[in-house]
């Protein structure tokens, strides 16, 4: 009807002035909203902002905006988030869960490693008992064998010595006689008449306790 | 014959408020009421059918590993979530379905107005003044209930020595009062100067022939920007929204 007041932008307007244009527009004609049919009835519907023209629209817009919020809120707060939260939650639930089994798990394993190394140490006590108990039967073999060796090599020893104290005791003898007879016939050769034996026995074990100490 | 003029005279080849025109599809009049069927309400109902389809495929298969679009849908939940934690505190919570509601209906609204040829129910001051209104109205009640005449508190700050009050209560008063006021236009305005701007550079494209390109590239950059805002306003119309709930719920 008066397009000549149709708001055609004819110069290029930088953005913020124009938002600020648009934001002052809205503010104003937002503010007396009351007087809003009035200003429509002047402007005649297809001027200006249809915004604010088309008033015969309002109570429509308001309407649809009432039944599709109405129905989209229905929508979310029925089934839409319960099921986000739902799902946030399961997950919550199950990360909480893992994160108490991993712990479990890990205080199972601190225990079995704890019992390894109690039996690890048992193990390496009877281990080294073991070694002590060996060497110490072995030491006691060993000084019974010892013991026993000496004893054999001191019989041994005795036995040998004896034998030489009776030889040599056999050979002192044995040269007294051989002594005493050939006294006796030296006698009897030297002097004509031989000594009886005792006497010249006598004589002979004389000599040689002289040599004996000599 | 202005008219003609116009169209014929060098005029402007596009027409940057034509966008917001609100059309009949299926009149519908109740009682003297004109409810009918318009683009605005099928874009409303498309941005509704968008964001249940996208939230109810994404929550379909609740893996625990959630897959790409169950993360959007959980990214969503856990901001909206945060946000009444942070800004209204634990007895935010029975809002909340309301809040993410509010959030998600805002926030497809200005996105799927960024679609060429489509509607951005949101650039329009009935609905986002409806709207501020509503939460206006709900949150004053939630003052009134939890507090009651204690919630005209609000309007004189505390500590301030008494006779201040012939100034700091009308100024209070009035910026309340002009709460719905700032949140509807805020959004409104926002949406409605960017799709002008971005029809505004598409005029001056065609104009301008070969050198048309240099608007082309203003274009496409106001239109990533577009983007940002149709996120952020949604963003600010909600956590403006909580911070108010903040002030009936706990009075400053």
């Amino acid at each position: 009807m008066n397009p000549a007041m149709r708001r055609s932008p004819e110069t290029p307007v930088s953005r913020p002035t124009a938002r600020l244009l648009a934001a002052a527009v809205g503010a104003l004609a937002a503010l007396p909203l009351a007087a809003l049919p009035l200003a429509a009835a002047e402007g005649g519907g297809s001027d200006g902002l249809p915004q604010l023209t088309q008033t015969d629209t309002f109570v429509g817009q308001i309407f649809w905006t009432i039944i599709t919020f109405g129905i989209l809120y229905f929508a979310m707060s029925k089934v839409i988030i319960p099921r986000i939260g739902e799902a946030m939650e399961e997950r919550q639930d199950k990360i909480d869960d893992d994160l108490s089994r991993a712990e479990k798990l890990k205080r199972e394993t601190e225990q079995v490693i704890e019992e390894y190394e109690a039996k690890l140490a048992e193990a390496r006590g009877a281990a080294r008992e073991t070694v002590r108990e060996a060497t110490e039967a072995w030491e006691a073999q060993a000084a019974k064998r010892e013991k026993k060796a000496n004893e054999a090599l001191a019989k041994k020893t005795a036995e040998a010595e004896e034998r030489i104290a009776a030889a040599k005791q056999a050979a002192l003898d044995n040269l007294k006689s051989v002594a005493t007879e050939v006294s006796t016939a030296a006698s009897a050769k030297l002097l004509g008449s031989a000594p009886s034996e005792a006497d010249a026995q006598k004589a002979v074990e004389a000599s040689l306790a002289e040599g004996g100490r000599g | 014959m202005a008219e003609a003029a116009n169209e014929a005279g060098g005029g402007f080849p596009v027409d940057p408020l034509k966008q917001f025109e609100i059309q009949p599809i299926v009149p519908i009049n109740v009682g003297g009421l004109d409810l009918s069927f318009t683009n605005s309400s099928l874009w409303m109902l498309i941005t509704i059918g968008a964001v249940t389809a996208l939230l109810t495929v994404a929550t379909g298969r609740r893996a625990l590993v959630p897959g790409r679009l169950q993360s959007v849908a959980e990214f969503f939940y856990e901001t909206i979530a945060n946000m009444v934690r942070d800004n209204v505190g634990s007895e935010g919570r029975q809002y909340f379905p309301f809040i993410f509601t509010l959030f998600m209906f805002v926030l497809f609204g200005n996105l799927l107005g960024m679609i060429p040829t489509s509607f951005t129910f949101t650039s329009h001051i009935a609905v986002t003044f409806f709207m501020a209104i509503v939460i206006f109205v709900a949150v004053t009640a939630i003052g009134f209930a939890r507090h009651g005449l204690g919630y005209l508190r609000m309007f004189f700050p505390h500590g301030a020595p008494a006779w201040t009050a012939v100034i700091l209560v009308p100024i209070e008063v009035i910026s309340y009062l002009s709460r719905p006021i700032s949140l509807s236009v805020r959004l409104f305005a926002n949406m409605m100067a960017g799709h002008i701007l971005l029809k505004v550079f598409a005029g001056f494209v065609l104009l301008m022939g070969v050198a048309g390109v240099v608007p082309l590239a203003a274009l496409i950059g106001i239109t990533a920007l577009e983007f940002l805002v149709a996120t952020l306003q949604a963003y600010i119309f909600t956590i403006l929204t909580c911070v108010y709930l903040h002030d009936a719920i706990h009075m400053h």
